[in-house]
């Protein structure tokens, strides 16, 4: 959302200065006024009653003993983001974990439209195949570090492992679910021209795929993150990463750190969904009904 | 689908497309055409009315052999098929243009003959302008207009029509009734439409055949003497509400 909230604020105040305003301009006005009241305004209020909530429990239900268990939001600004060296150690931890993410969900990607393309084309395969993904799904992944660990040890290598086993479920399910939306009508059109395997596959069951794909791109994401921030808590060998450092931070008992930790941990999975909602609206929002409105 | 059809080109009988005894029985033990043989000349437009469910577009199908008929047999040629669908089937991630050029690319044209065959298409039926414009962007009328434009490309001998018109509003209905007629005087096919509206079949026909309820037989022919071009105001003709009023009695008859 990248309203300019200034502007808005600028609208929204001359018209409660009232009627003096002129009549042609006003309803633009109203409308700037409109989307302020309407989509900007309720979060933010709602967000000063989270950060009021806060304070509230910050000093009023917790003593001074106690206060660390959940410290001020100014505390947590200053000591967690305006600190440089506990920032930048955040932010290198931060962009660890991203690359682990990333790698993750890259790899994932590819087995996952490989293993949906295979099922697509056979219902036999698709058969076969699919209990064996849904047993895989259903591991919790707290069973498999141990044998992660024994067969790819603890460091990057395995993070990335943890990551690839949490996102890479929703793409296969979302992709093949997309290859075989296409139309019964379409594929009689093909079907009547002739139209081989692969032509049928590139013109016709991935593109009309491509809707499907990116709702299952954006869980992927999300959750590949999450894999990421996982993987951190169990293998810690080389790059620290932000999993690395929520753990460090909840043992060191550092309040403010920890919070802004986790703050920043949801940034990057905000981010990340919004990258491909993006994405997405580049690359079906001129055609698909539905798309082509927000990230 | 394995095509066991006997698809080697019509004898010399002036047919673009004939159906010789056909019957179809599907897996589930339905009974949908029963011996049914007909043929359609070139410079003929035969329409088939029938009851909802009577087997009309499954005699599509099986000309295009997108079915197989369980007995009987097709003669047409099938490389050069024009097969309009019940809905436009536009794909909605291409553009009027790409769509319309999809048919000449499946066949391999190069992109400029494949260009230069879409925009001529376009223009035939009235859809210059639009080009650029995804399907979402199109009403129902435009999108068939786009679907009859992409089988135009291929300049197809033999044009199948499955109920295109179903779906638009009564008045585009007419209009795209007009320029069916319209195309099928400058194109000079072989057309086979199937519809359950009598005023669309008389209007547009040289020919039509009625059918029965499943199993869909053909019990009944009229042949329709209006010259082309058809003008609207054919529709008012006393002679064509009694060609009309002939072919729904038929049409009763057939179903009890």
């Amino acid at each position: 959302m990248s309203t300019d909230t200034s502007t808005d604020n600028a609208a929204s105040t001359e018209i409660a200065q009232g009627d003096s305003t002129d009549a042609a301009v006003r309803p633009r006005q109203r409308t700037a006024a409109g989307v302020f009241s309407g989509s900007v305004l309720p979060p933010l209020v709602l967000g000063a009653f989270v950060i009021a909530g806060w304070y509230g429990i910050s000093y009023g239900l917790l003593d001074e003993r106690r206060r660390f268990l959940l410290k001020p939001p100014h505390e947590v600004l200053a000591q967690g983001f305006l600190d440089w060296p506990t920032f930048s150690e955040m932010l290198s931890g931060l962009w660890s974990s991203t690359q682990v993410a990333m790698i993750g969900l890259v790899i994932s990607i590819a087995i996952g439209f490989l293993f949906a393309t295979v099922m697509s084309q056979a219902k036999t395969i698709e058969r076969a195949v699919f209990p064996f993904m849904v047993t895989l799904q259903a591991i919790p992944i707290l069973a498999i570090v141990p044998l992660i660990s024994f067969w790819w040890g603890t460091g990057q290598r395995s993070r990335i492992i943890v990551c690839v086993i949490i996102s890479l479920f929703p793409i296969i399910v979302n992709t093949l679910f997309g290859l075989q939306s296409a139309e019964r009508g379409m594929h009689d059109l093909f079907t009547l021209h002739h139209a081989d395997r692969v032509t049928r596959l590139r013109k016709l069951m991935f593109p009309a795929a491509l809707p499907a794909i990116f709702a299952g791109l954006r869980i992927s994401a999300g959750l590949s993150v999450i894999g990421a921030i996982v993987g951190d808590f169990f293998f810690g060998r080389g790059d620290v990463g932000i999993g690395q450092l929520l753990r460090r931070y909840a043992n060191q008992l550092m309040g403010e750190e920890l919070l802004a930790a986790v703050i920043l941990s949801s940034a990057l999975g905000v981010t990340v969904f919004m990258t491909f909602g993006w994405l997405q609206n580049i690359a079906i929002g001129k055609w698909h009904e539905t798309s082509g409105g927000g990230a | 689908m394995t095509q066991v059809e006997t698809d080697h080109h019509p004898r010399s009988t002036g047919e673009s497309l004939a159906f010789r005894d056909i019957g179809m029985i599907f897996p589930d033990g339905t009974e949908a055409v029963r011996e049914t043989s007909f043929s359609v000349a070139k410079g003929e437009f035969v329409t088939i009315v029938g009851p909802s469910g009577c087997g009309k577009s499954t005699l599509l199908k099986i000309a295009s052999g997108l079915l197989e008929a369980t007995s009987g047999e097709v003669e047409v040629d099938r490389d050069r098929l024009g097969y309009v669908f019940q809905d436009a089937t536009l794909l909605p991630w291409r553009t009027v243009l790409g769509n319309v050029e999809l048919l000449a690319e499946l066949h391999g044209f190069d992109r400029d003959e494949r260009r230069r065959l879409a925009l001529e298409a376009i223009d035939t039926v009235g859809l210059a302008g639009f080009a650029n414009h995804y399907p979402k962007s199109l009403s129902g009328g435009m999108k068939m207009r786009a679907s009859l434009a992409r089988t135009l490309t291929l300049k197809p001998p033999v044009f199948l029509f499955d109920e295109p018109f179903g779906a638009v509003d009564e008045i585009t209905r007419e209009h795209l009734n007009e320029e069916t007629q319209r195309l099928f005087q400058s194109e000079g096919f072989a057309g086979l439409f199937i519809t359950h509206s009598i005023s669309e079949a008389v209007f547009m026909s040289t020919r039509v055949l009625v059918m029965s309820a499943r199993p869909g037989r053909i019990v009944a022919e009229f042949d329709i003497p209006f010259p082309y071009p058809r003008s609207p105001e054919l529709r008012f003709d006393p002679e064509f509400a009694r060609l009309s009023g002939e072919i729904s009695h038929a049409l009763r008859g057939s179903h009890s």
